[in-house]
């Protein structure tokens, strides 16, 4: 694995936090950066401009709900989230961000991370360090292939590794059917 | 290990004799769905990348609903790549033939416990079937056409039970919105909702579709019914081979995670608000209600039986002047046939204005989107802020019977009244 495991801050919400919020529709049509930079901004406007490599997200339960668009979850990776810690999350949402690189872990943290606590997500672990307060919150494993699929950055460089490896070991060059 | 249905499904399809809540597994989907608007025109991109083709073209149905018939330029353009694809990659195909979650089944390809993916939301619509059926964004959907596989977490089964029967005058539409008033539109948890009870094994197929549709509303990732008759003799009428149905069922002590029951026999019509399927009430509670437009139509709202209910108010009635009546049925087939009983001749004879079966204005397409600061009362399953036009429209949900009787009244209306006798023709 090759997660970096850097440092970063807790940046807290409660329930119910909508793809409205994190890809609000005006900007759909725009290039994900442009999308990217209104994530969140209709609940805390200074959000994208604050966030960066390593901070993590901390919520409480149904975080992602609504409409199945993929960008919910690519724009806060592309802000350099290094993952969410929510109570619950809607079920689209969920497989969403796991097929575009972002992980994500079902627990009760958010009574134990205050907004600006200095945290580190261990993805391979199943862990969140919060340094701030000298604890370790143990999340629920992420299973060895969708740890995979994460580290390889989501389900498409995933599968062009897979179809990479089948092709080149193949005897014919032609045959680039898919391995199932 | 006593299993769920759901289980059972997800154990054959990844190979297994159990599969255990929580699991995350790999299963082989038996079929993918796919439609013009989340299909061709958002996984070729991808599958070109992959430099690969289908899995198992055999295994991939493609059907136009969205944009047809094509009403602007890009629309046009988005259906001849679907059709250029189509031909291209030999995959089974309906072009304007209605809409996916209905045509899918009418044309024989869904049958009890086979794992099933679709390009669309309300996918949980093959749950009626006794089928694993679920909802996948495009890229996702991608990476099923090239490898035949997805993950899955083995879902916990959420049950939820109605005893008794409906009266007359209530519909699938009705059990629906009222879950989604007492549940929310979390409470399925994107397990596996499961229903069950004398009031949903006394329903038609059509009825049955409705409620797993439906299921996406409850925030489910399915919406299963244990297949028995009334599925295989639908499965066989639309030319498929219904299988061994015993094989799909429940063991009797298989753990759920919830059972919810319910009275159906109370049940009063239920009518949700503006803008969520959530804020369901009785019709009652909507006494002075003016409406615009009335709609007929959707997946959940214009199939055969949707059509005949709204036919059985307005027959021999006449529309409030003022309101329009917009019918859309979900399929050609059920169109034709619903012609062929009359059906089609009562809404003509009311001045209804007669859509092309397509999902149309329901997912905010076609050329019928509501206009500023109209208030519409709808078949259909969403009513959220700006889905069916302006973002000042207001959409309320209901069944087919009390769409028409509201049409009829002019205002929101219990449509009880209305089929006792007295105004029939």
């Amino acid at each position: 694995m090759t997660w970096d495991m850097s440092e970063g801050r807790a940046f807290v919400f409660g329930d119910d936090i909508d793809t409205d919020q994190l890809a609000p529709g005006q900007y759909m049509a725009a290039p994900l950066e442009t999308l990217a930079a209104h994530c969140l901004e209709a609940i805390d406007p200074s959000f994208a401009s604050t966030v960066g490599p390593g901070d993590v997200i901390v919520a409480g339960k149904n975080f992602g709900m609504g409409s199945s668009r993929e960008q919910a979850a690519q724009a806060l990776r592309a802000l350099g989230v290094a993952g969410i810690v929510a109570r619950s999350f809607a079920g689209i949402f969920h497989r969403n961000a796991i097929n575009v690189g972002l992980p994500v872990f079902a627990a009760d943290a958010i009574d134990r991370v205050a907004a600006g606590d200095r945290v580190m997500l261990d993805v391979a672990g199943a862990s969140l360090v919060n340094e701030t307060r000298q604890s370790v919150i143990a999340l629920e494993p992420l299973p060895p292939f969708l740890l995979e699929l994460i580290d390889d950055g989501g389900l498409i460089p995933h599968l062009e590794k897979r179809f990479a490896r089948t092709s080149s070991s193949s005897d014919t060059d032609s045959k680039k059917e898919a391995r199932v | 290990m006593p299993m769920t249905l759901a289980e059972k499904i997800i154990a054959r399809a990844c190979g297994r004799s159990s599969v255990q809540p929580g699991e995350i597994v790999t299963a082989k989907v038996d079929l993918a769905m796919i439609h013009d608007s989340g299909g061709p025109r958002r996984v070729e991109p991808i599958l070109k990348r992959l430099g690969v083709g289908l899995f198992d073209r055999s295994k991939v149905v493609l059907i136009s609903d969205h944009f047809v018939p094509g009403n602007d330029e890009a629309g046009r353009a988005i259906l001849e790549l679907t059709r250029r694809w189509a031909a291209e990659k030999q995959v089974a195909f309906y072009d304007g033939e209605g809409i996916c979650h209905v045509v899918l089944p009418e044309r024989g390809h869904l049958k009890p416990g086979m794992f099933v993916v679709g390009g669309d939301s309300h996918s949980p619509t093959g749950g009626a079937f006794g089928a694993y059926m679920f909802g996948i964004g495009a890229t996702e959907m991608a990476g099923v056409l090239a490898t035949g596989e997805i993950w899955i977490r083995v879902p916990d089964t959420i049950l939820i039970e109605w005893r008794g029967r409906l009266s007359e005058g209530l519909t699938a539409k009705d059990i629906l919105l009222a879950l989604c008033g007492r549940l929310g539109m979390d409470g399925g948890k994107y397990q596996a909702v499961q229903y069950m009870g004398e009031a949903i094994e006394s329903l038609g197929m059509q009825e049955r579709m409705t409620l797993s549709n439906m299921a996406a509303e409850l925030g489910g990732q399915t919406g299963l019914i244990a297949p028995d008759a009334t599925t295989a003799d639908y499965v066989r009428a639309a030319g498929g081979e219904p299988g061994e149905i015993g094989q799909w069922q429940a063991d009797p002590d298989a753990p759920v995670a919830e059972h919810h029951v319910f009275d159906a026999a109370s049940l009063e019509p239920q009518v949700a608000a503006p803008h969520s399927p959530a804020n369901a009430a009785d019709v009652g509670d909507y006494p002075d209600t003016p409406v615009d437009v009335a709609y007929v139509g959707a997946c959940t709202g214009a199939k055969y039986i949707d059509l005949e209910r709204a036919a059985q108010v307005l027959r021999g009635r006449s529309v409030a002047p003022g309101v329009e009546l917009l019918v859309a049925p979900a399929s050609r087939r059920d169109q034709d046939r619903a012609a062929a009983d009359g059906i089609m001749a009562v809404f003509e004879d009311v001045g209804a204005k007669i859509l092309p079966t397509a999902c149309g204005i329901c997912a905010g397409y076609g050329t019928a989107r509501l206009g500023d600061d109209v208030t519409c009362i709808s078949s259909t399953a969403r009513n959220f802020k700006g889905r069916m036009g302006a973002v000042s429209s207001s959409v309320y949900l209901a069944s087919p019977y009390t769409v028409a009787a509201s049409a009829v009244a002019g205002r929101i209306t219990d449509p009880r009244p209305m089929l006792t006798g007295g105004g029939q023709a």
